[in-house]
């Protein structure tokens, strides 16, 4: 019994997702998909000032060695500029429908 | 044959109403009419605020509310734009190192000549603005160009707009494709969301005038730009139309365009076509 119990253990712990902390190839991965995102948005001249401002933190988190920090800034920051990239798809045509006729 | 001629008809108008439904529908406003446009976009405001002066728009906020009007009106008597006035004034005649002047640059001596401001250049192809022209005379006498947002553009701003107030804003639109496609663009940005706060200028200043947000009472479009430039207290000092849409741009959370970017300009052509007939009543002032 108690072997069955240390054997269940020791797959459910071989099992469950890893949750190491992140480094340094982590957050270059992170903020390179960020900062791309990042340029497209401003080549659309629709660049929000938040994406700026956590790509900011993120470079920041980084540099002072917090990588699990710096990882969620970049994310944060792809994910901002995504949104921005398709508000200004979206806007292409829909601004037609505020207009005053 | 009756049965047959009825089977003719109501296939006839069974395909007639698919046509309807599936060809693509012609909208009046895809075609570039600023003329239809400005008088569509007067006629919102006239018939939004029945109460409010066609003239009193260009008094943004104050138009508004009676209490603000009130406070604004006292102001005026000693208004905080005074010291950007006589700056302006000032620096308008002294003359540059090369002995011309601002008055050497523009017609009738640049005196009461606001309200044809922004024009569209034909030769250049692009909208000019009363602030790039300033710009524009300072480099060919040698001299450097001013920030586009406030103090020294401001200023000189500020005591042009002064020398043309009551007069109707009289922006022309020539027979030329790339003025009309200019008028397109700007009523493009106008209305184009943007920003974390999608916001567009509409949003605020059409679907909105005479609300708050937060502690501000928002302005209407329709005569924004003929009181410009503007004291706002907010920014305690002077500020120019470059400045307006940099912090409009701001406050929606979008990074903002590089001033007299074609954008703004373009914008800034719109806005003033739409409210021609109104009066410039430049410098402002604003909370």
């Amino acid at each position: 019994m108690k072997r069955s119990l240390a054997l269940a253990m020791l797959l459910a712990v071989s099992l469950a997702p890893s949750a190491r902390a992140a480094n340094e190839a982590d957050y270059k991965a992170a903020y390179a998909a960020a900062e791309a995102a990042s340029k497209e948005a401003a080549g659309m001249r629709n660049q929000w000032t938040v994406t700026v401002s956590t790509l900011a933190a993120a470079k920041k988190a980084a540099d002072g060695g917090d990588f699990d920090r710096a990882v969620a800034a970049s994310k944060e920051a792809e994910a901002l500029a995504r949104a921005s990239i398709v508000q200004a798809t979206s806007e292409k045509e829909a601004w037609k429908a505020m207009e005053i006729r | 044959m009756k049965a047959r001629s009825a089977l003719l008809l109501g296939s006839l108008s069974a395909a007639l109403v698919a046509f309807a439904l599936t060809s693509p529908r012609v909208i009046a406003a895809d075609k570039v009419d600023p003329v239809a446009d400005a008088k569509a976009f007067q006629n919102f405001f006239f018939q939004k605020f029945p109460n409010v002066t066609h003239e009193d728009f260009v008094n943004g906020p104050y138009s508004m509310n009676e209490d603000m009007k009130r406070q604004w009106q006292e102001k005026e008597e000693f208004p905080p734009y005074e010291f950007a006035l006589d700056a302006g004034k000032e620096m308008f005649s002294t003359p540059f190192k090369n002995g011309k002047t601002y008055a050497d640059c523009f017609p009738n001596g640049g005196i009461g000549i606001r309200q044809n401001y922004p024009y569209f250049d034909t030769k250049e192809g692009k909208v000019v603005t009363l602030e790039l022209a300033l710009n524009r005379c300072r480099e060919a006498n040698g001299e450097a160009p001013y920030s586009y947002v406030k103090d020294e553009m401001a200023s000189l701003t500020a005591y042009m707009a002064f020398t043309s107030r009551g007069k109707p804003m009289d922006i022309k639109i020539p027979d030329d494709p790339r003025a009309l496609a200019a008028f397109e663009n700007g009523k493009r940005y106008f209305y184009t969301r943007r920003g974390q706060m999608n916001f567009s200028c509409a949003s605020c200043h059409v679907q909105s005038p005479g609300e708050r947000i937060r502690a501000e009472t928002l302005a209407p479009a329709l005569g924004i730009l003929n009181a410009m430039p503007i004291y706002r207290s907010e920014w305690s000092g002077m500020g120019t139309t470059s400045r307006r849409f940099v912090t409009c741009n701001s406050q929606t959370r979008a990074v903002p365009l590089e001033p007299q970017s074609d954008e703004y300009r373009d914008v800034e052509y719109f806005l003033s076509y739409v409210a021609n007939g109104l009066p410039i009543s430049g410098p402002g002032a604003r909370p």
